[in-house]
């Protein structure tokens, strides 16, 4: 075989082994979602994150605004300190209510901001006040028990949680 | 009686001892093999022409059998997850498992069979008919003219035909569940594209190729260098590579994914 027709065979290779990688890369990974954009780093304090994954998506009404970057335990608290980048492009109110919230009945979990109405908004460092931890199904059922239990008992107290 | 048993266990001491031996022989061949790959990175046309053997000519059967088992995976997953009603994330099940798994490992095990048998066969054939030996009359290093090119052909082709065996692959999937069966569109590629990470998914993928590929090319040149210079010989060697760089595929992969992913969501 000619070498430059060779040449051209493995030009051809390299170049549709690299554009798969490409493909693999933007269509498949969700490097293309990751935006160029800067991003400023936030905290919340929640009191239980349940099942709350790094990298998870933080969204609000829906849009994916930032990421989980990383979970810490705190011991002067004993909460769970979540540490996570928002882009720049998406400013938020001070007062952001922060939720950790399931997507569908066995989906994964995320945060869901949910925007207050402070004049000032979050700035790099801040940490979010206002958070609402996950729901552990293990505990609403126990409420669920204790709550048949209690009516059972005394009719009374049924509208009590 | 115990005559029988004294050279039973001479001939299982006997094989340690040979295969320990021949392990140590392959470390310093691949040693080697490293130190004198400068000039074939020299005259890098020795490494093309390679590359055309070892990788455009494995590429027919790893784009068919890419798609092929990327079709199963789309209609098994397809088949499981309609009972959980979750059909949509049938994208995501057929992304990870060929990137993280599939992919790397089987079109390792196609390149094993297809290139690796073949290098095999050639340099073992090189040193039946002595030709190895005429190069070395004429002050030609074998191992740097034969042995490192092959070598890293085999390094640099197996991440693009693993990496295409894994993008075709996934448009069998997209095929068979989105074309075929109906699954939505949307939802097939958004999900996948949300469960996919670059870094841990396809970055892990590829170091596993990599690593494969070292695996692969090493021991068939290895096999074919240290092969008996015979017919009988050459075809054991090229048996031994198939065989050989398999396990130590299996054996690797397992390695790698218990350090990649583990406590993985």
């Amino acid at each position: 075989m000619q070498r430059a027709t060779m040449d051209l065979w493995v030009g051809l290779f390299v170049m549709a082994g690299i554009g798969a990688l490409l493909v693999l890369a933007l269509k498949v990974g969700n490097l293309g979602t990751y935006s160029a954009n800067d991003s400023y780093q936030v905290t919340g304090n929640f009191e239980n994150i349940g099942g709350l994954k790094v990298r998870a998506p933080v969204k609000s009404a829906g849009v994916v605004v930032g990421r989980v970057t990383d979970i810490q335990f705190s011991t002067e608290t004993y909460d769970a300190l979540v540490i996570m980048n928002i882009d720049t492009r998406y400013k938020f109110p001070k007062d952001t209510f922060a939720s950790i919230l399931t997507s569908g009945l066995i989906g994964e979990q995320y945060i869901g901001l949910a925007a207050g109405g402070d004049e000032a908004t979050l700035k790099d460092g801040d940490t979010i006040m206002k958070t609402n931890s996950a729901l552990v199904l293990e505990e609403m059922i126990g409420k669920f028990l204790f709550n048949k239990a209690s009516e059972g008992g005394s009719n009374e107290n049924s509208g009590k949680n | 009686m115990p005559r029988r048993i004294v050279t039973g266990i001479q001939s299982v001491g006997h094989r340690v001892i040979d295969s320990i031996w021949r392990l140590g022989y392959a470390s310093r061949f691949f040693l080697l093999t490293l130190i004198k790959s400068g000039t074939s990175l020299h005259r890098f046309t020795l490494v093309i022409r390679e590359l055309y053997f070892t990788g455009v000519q494995s590429l027919i059967i790893i784009l068919v059998s890419g798609l092929f088992v990327g079709m199963v995976l789309g209609l098994q997953g397809f088949e499981t997850l309609q009972r959980y009603g979750a059909e949509s994330a049938v994208g995501t099940m057929v992304a990870l498992s060929l990137l993280r798994e599939l992919g790397p490992v089987v079109s390792a095990l196609l390149f094993a069979s297809r290139a690796g048998s073949a290098i095999t066969a050639e340099i073992g054939l090189m040193k039946a008919t002595e030709q190895l030996a005429a190069m070395e009359m004429m002050a030609v290093d074998p191992i740097a003219r034969v042995v490192a090119p092959r070598f890293w052909a085999g390094v640099i082709s197996m991440p693009l035909l693993a990496a295409l065996f894994s993008a075709i692959g996934i448009y069998g999937g997209y095929l068979v569940a989105v074309v075929l069966i109906g699954v939505d569109e949307g939802s097939f590629w958004s999900q996948m594209q949300s469960a996919v990470d670059f870094r841990y998914d396809v970055v892990n993928g590829i170091i596993k190729t990599c690593v494969f590929g070292v695996a692969v090319t090493a021991i068939a040149v290895f096999e074919g260098y240290d092969a008996a210079p015979t017919a009988e010989g050459v075809s054991g060697a090229t048996t031994r590579t198939v065989v050989t760089s398999s396990l130590a595929i299996l054996g690797l992969d397992f390695i790698l994914t218990s350090f990649m992913f583990r406590g993985m969501g």
